[in-house]
């Protein structure tokens, strides 16, 4: 991969974006909106039913079994993307549609890319264990919507920004053929996003398999819940202490990340680039040897082809013409008058799930209580903030190092990328015995696992940057012979800056996320803690105090909401404005 | 080859009257309560067998109107009746072709096309038929497999013809639709279309083009309106009675371009047009729109026509043709001089005054200087941001101090653009400077 492709696609086009939609008291609003209905769904899920009861599920340590287990732990991971690509088709093209719908869609997708998802398991649980009481599938469907709630934002956000982003021309076609909505969607709007969408697919599916696995083995309560898969076996291994499964696990892992990247995703990014446009032609097209040998092979070709057909038949089905309100009700529903009953109805809703948010975890805890979750809070930013220092300092000088060779960068961009794939929670277990063994303090030394995982966004991003950074001025700085630190601070840093803010914006949302299972971890019937929001967060998820859930996911969604608005934001517009070559 | 058009037979010119635009308004809502006002009383006929040019300056409104007749935007206020009925939206009566050719990089040129079919609801093979016919016709044989990008910009216009024209629309509009391709493959194309359309092989029954290029506009329309800016209305209308194929070097070809020259560069020559409109005009006050013209296009400007050639006289198409330049850049630059009175331009004519002579023969140093006093003395808002520097004790003024009085007379974009030169011109002669970062004028050089 020789292209800088940014992780969030949102963030890269943060200058475009700003022109339209500005972050406005709405936010409030919905950040409002989005704790209300989490505690309402907490307190339905109680009322219906209690106690709880989990089914019951044996796990065996047979590493025969792990093939087995691997696949359901794969399908979780597909049902979750399909339910987010769903949700990416009609979010992110209404979004970009309608005004009013943006208006709740952005900021939405904003505060729910900023709550832990793993605070979601605990909340939603008794739910999806209500809709079949006793039996797996609710299990299963809790999983599924923790990973999909760590899927979904990036790629509907994706889809909002493609659609805004349609030149002019193309729409006005669509417009003078007369080709509907649905057949408008699929002939314009899902082609010209597809790029990008399927880019970010990749990138959600690669910081979800930590959920996943994650998700997979819990306890809420008494309640102990495993589901058959790569991240119960583990969890099943740790308390055992049995290194040989942890090995097979962490193999299999590994099989299956490099299957889905090479068999699914791969070949996805190289077909995805046929849908670009002039103006997003990359120098050195992605590749794939297994879209080569499907398009070239004439049985898959017969294979594929009455699927393509039936698709296309899909897609171009003709709904009646849309029915042309009369113009009276047209400029009435686009009114300024319906505009602030719009605003109106969100306020109150607004307003109500406040109400219900603050007595819910109002009625457990007090405003010390509060106090003490912020102050939590601060210590795991701090730590994040330290993390990703030492992070940045150990892999922006390898990253411009490796990016500047580019047969070494194509080698080790995929090998990187498969790092941040991977779930390092399967080690958890290991670090945990070694600060058991050798009384190490956990406070210190826990923290490293938040960014094990995802230190590697900073190293594919910086290399990705650094490849891309122009020969020209390499050789320009070279005949003035710049060097050494003049060379750092003046030629290539500057050059890399937005491609290094894209790696370190990931890795910081993804350490947030880390913390919760970060910050406790445990080794056999041995539990090693450290003081933060996420072993907040987990200790409350472990004694199934929902109350405490919510205030911890709320403290922590602040937070990052905070530091996105307030630290990211304004270092990436100026870093954009500042540093873009044009 | 095919034949797109063996059913209906062209109306014998003047005929019957296809399209008519009657009052046009729109405005386009801005932050606060008042609105835009992009298009003004405009009123249009076309009629069966014409070709019609609408000709003027960008911003005039011209793709406004085009993307109304289209029927891809509303008006605000008048009325436009196709063949004596209200236009409701898009039709497959009228077609479109686009500057920047609008062609769906993920389909082949047969998709494409086929594409324009959708609506139709026909059959597959009916579909196909048709546009191989479309293909066949506009010349693309042989390429029905190839994606745009493998194409040239010559050949992806002919897709974007083929694709309009496999629906037999009856009208066809088209927005600068050759301004995106060389001088060589543009001339092709201009050439082919009209041989096609003088043959009576097309469907249509007229086309109506919105052009930057006077000579292409003589070339191939019968008519040529021309629009003024803010607001957008029609200012004149010249008939063009020269037979195909026209010869550019033909004399009354010639004294046609000038003519149109002459009746583009009519209205800047009008002092004092109605303030609040901010009509871009010599004697206009702050709510002039600016173009953003670098100094050094300008001098460039005015060491050429102080040379051999043109001895501080130059006939308009004559400059444009040895500059290549077409109206769109053409006129800013020429305006601009006019502003800061280095040359003037009269009856199609642009001649150096005697500050112009001064500053061509004049070193670095001098030329910033006479370029400063020539600022700040005629416009306006370059002596507004000098005084208010001035005036206040810190010696600076944030941008939006200058941008939000400016939006009293004008659209957002036309005060950004009209600040842009104004920050260009004002720190070539560095009568004050700007920060980009902090979005501050100042006084301080940087050192």
């Amino acid at each position: 991969m020789a292209t800088f492709r940014p992780t969030l696609t949102g963030f890269a086009d943060l200058k475009n974006l700003s022109r339209r939609y500005r972050p406005n008291v709405f936010d409030i609003v919905i950040f409002a909106l989005v704790f209300g209905a989490l505690a309402l769904i907490a307190i339905g899920g109680r009322q219906t039913l209690k106690p709880l009861t989990a089914p019951n599920v044996f796990i065996s340590l047979d590493p025969w079994v792990l093939p087995n287990y691997a696949l359901r732990t794969m399908l979780r991971m597909f049902a979750a993307m399909g339910l987010s690509l769903l949700c990416t088709f009609v979010f992110g093209a209404w979004a970009a549609k309608s005004r009013r719908a943006e208006m709740v869609i952005v900021p939405f997708i904003d505060v729910m890319q900023s709550v832990p998802p793993l605070a979601f398991l605990p909340l939603t649980l008794v739910f999806f264990l209500g809709l079949a009481p006793g039996q797996i599938i609710g299990a299963e469907l809790a999983s599924i919507f923790l990973v999909f709630t760590s899927q979904a934002w990036n790629m509907v956000f994706s889809m909002y920004h493609s659609c805004r982003t349609i030149p002019r021309d193309l729409k006005d076609l669509s417009d003078s053929m007369r080709l509907g909505a649905w057949r408008r969607f699929w002939a314009l709007e899902a082609p010209y996003g597809a790029p990008s969408l399927i880019w970010n697919a990749m990138m959600s599916m690669s910081g979800s398999w930590f959920f996943v696995v994650a998700s997979e083995a819990f306890s809420v309560g008494n309640t102990n819940i495993a589901l058959p898969g790569v991240g119960s076996y583990v969890a099943l291994a740790v308390e055992k202490h049995n290194f040989g499964a942890i090995g097979w696990a962490v193999l299999t892992m590994l099989l299956v990340i490099l299957a889905t990247d090479q068999l699914v995703f791969r070949p996805l990014v190289a077909w995805s680039e046929k849908f670009k446009v002039d103006s997003q032609q990359s120098d050195e097209p992605a590749t794939s040897w297994v879209l080569n040998l499907l398009q070239r092979a004439e049985l898959s070709r017969r294979l594929f082809r009455p699927v393509g057909r039936v698709l296309a038949s899909l897609a171009s089905i003709r709904f009646g013409r849309p029915i042309e309100a009369p113009a009276a009700v047209r400029n009435a529903l686009s009114s300024r008058t319906v505009d602030w009953a719009w605003y109106g109805l969100l306020t109150v809703a607004g307003a109500v799930s406040l109400w219900r948010a603050v007595t819910f975890i109002g009625g457990a805890v007090g405003w010390p209580e509060v106090g003490w979750a912020a102050w939590l809070g601060a210590i795991t930013l701090f730590r994040v903030f330290i993390l990703v220092l030492i992070a940045s300092v150990i892999w922006v000088p390898i990253g411009v190092w490796i990016g500047l060779r580019p047969r070494l960068a194509a080698a080790v961009q995929p090998i990187a990328q498969i790092l941040a794939a991977f779930p390092v929670n399967l080690f958890f277990g290991v670090v945990v015995a070694g600060i058991v063994a050798f009384h190490l303090v956990p406070d210190i030394w826990l923290s490293p696992l938040m960014i094990l995982g995802t230190q590697w966004y900073i190293l594919f991003n910086v290399v990705a940057g650094a490849s891309i950074f122009p020969g020209d001025l390499l050789e320009a700085a070279a005949s003035l012979r710049v060097k050494g630190w003049a060379w750092w601070r003046k030629v290539i840093l500057p050059g890399i800056f937005p491609a290094y803010v894209t790696g370190a914006i990931t890795a910081v949302g993804g350490s947030w996320n880390a913390s919760v299972l970060a910050e406790v971890a445990v080794w056999g019937q041995t539990k090693v803690e450290a003081h933060g929001l996420g072993a907040y967060i987990a200790d409350a998820s472990a004694k199934d105090d929902l109350h405490r859930v919510l205030l911890g996911s709320v403290v922590m969604a602040v937070y990052v909401v905070l530091f996105n608005r307030l630290f990211w934001e304004p270092v990436f517009a100026w870093g954009a404005k500042r540093l873009r070559a044009e | 080859m095919a034949d797109l058009a063996p059913t209906k037979a062209r109306g014998s010119r003047g005929a019957e009257t296809l399209l008519e635009v009657k009052g046009i308004r729109q405005t386009y809502p801005r932050g606060n309560a008042d609105h835009l006002l992009v298009l003004e009383g405009v009123n249009l006929e076309l009629k069966a067998g014409e070709i019609v040019g609408l000709l003027g300056r960008s911003g005039a409104g011209k793709s406004s109107l085009l993307r109304i007749i289209a029927g891809l935007n509303r008006p605000t206020g008048g009325e436009v009746t196709w063949r004596g009925r209200p236009l409701k939206g898009p039709t497959e009566d009228i077609a479109m072709v686009f500057q920047s050719f609008a062609l769906f990089p993920w389909l082949s040129v047969l998709g494409n096309v086929e594409l324009g079919l959708e609506a139709l609801g026909l059959p597959e093979s009916e579909r196909r038929t048709r546009a191989l016919q479309a293909i066949d016709l506009i010349g693309l044989d042989g390429f029905e497999n190839a994606y745009p990008k493998e194409l040239s910009g010559g050949m992806r216009q002919r897709v974007g013809f083929a694709r309009a024209m496999v629906v037999q629309p009856e009208l066809l509009l088209m927005d600068e639709p050759f301004s995106a391709l060389d001088v060589l493959t543009a001339e092709t194309l201009r050439t082919d279309l009209i041989d096609l359309w003088m043959e009576g092989r097309l469907p249509l029954r007229s086309i109506l083009m919105v052009s930057h290029n006077i000579e292409e506009a003589v070339l191939m329309c019968d008519r040529i309106i021309i629009f003024a800016a803010n607001p957008g209305r029609v200012a004149a209308e010249i008939r063009i009675n020269l037979k195909h194929p026209r010869s550019r070097d033909d004399a009354r070809f010639r004294a046609l371009v000038d003519e149109v020259y002459i009746r583009l560069t009519k209205p800047f020559e009008q002092a004092g047009t109605k303030p609040g409109q901010g009509a871009a005009t010599v004697a206009g006050g702050i709510g002039m729109i600016l173009p953003d013209v670098s100094p050094n296009a300008m001098a460039g400007m005015l060491e050429t026509l102080a040379g051999d050639q043109f001895k501080g006289k130059a006939d308009l198409p004559e400059l444009a043709d040895e500059l290549t330049m077409e109206i769109d850049e053409l006129f800013p630059l020429t305006e601009t001089l006019q502003l800061f009175g280095f040359a003037e331009v009269a009856e199609g004519d642009i001649r150096l005054t005697d500050a112009g002579r001064h500053f061509v023969v004049s070193d670095v140093d001098q030329r910033k200087l006479i370029f400063g006093e020539r600022l700040l003395a005629r416009a306006p808002i370059a002596s507004l941001i000098r005084r208010v520097l001035d005036e206040r004790p810190t010696h600076r003024a944030p941008y939006r101090r200058f941008s939000e009085e400016l939006e009293d007379f004008m659209s957002e974009e036309a005060a950004d653009e009209t600040l842009s030169a104004v920050v260009t011109w004002g720190r070539y002669a560095e009568v004050f400077a700007y920060d980009e970062q902090s979005q501050n004028f100042s006084l301080e050089n940087p050192e």
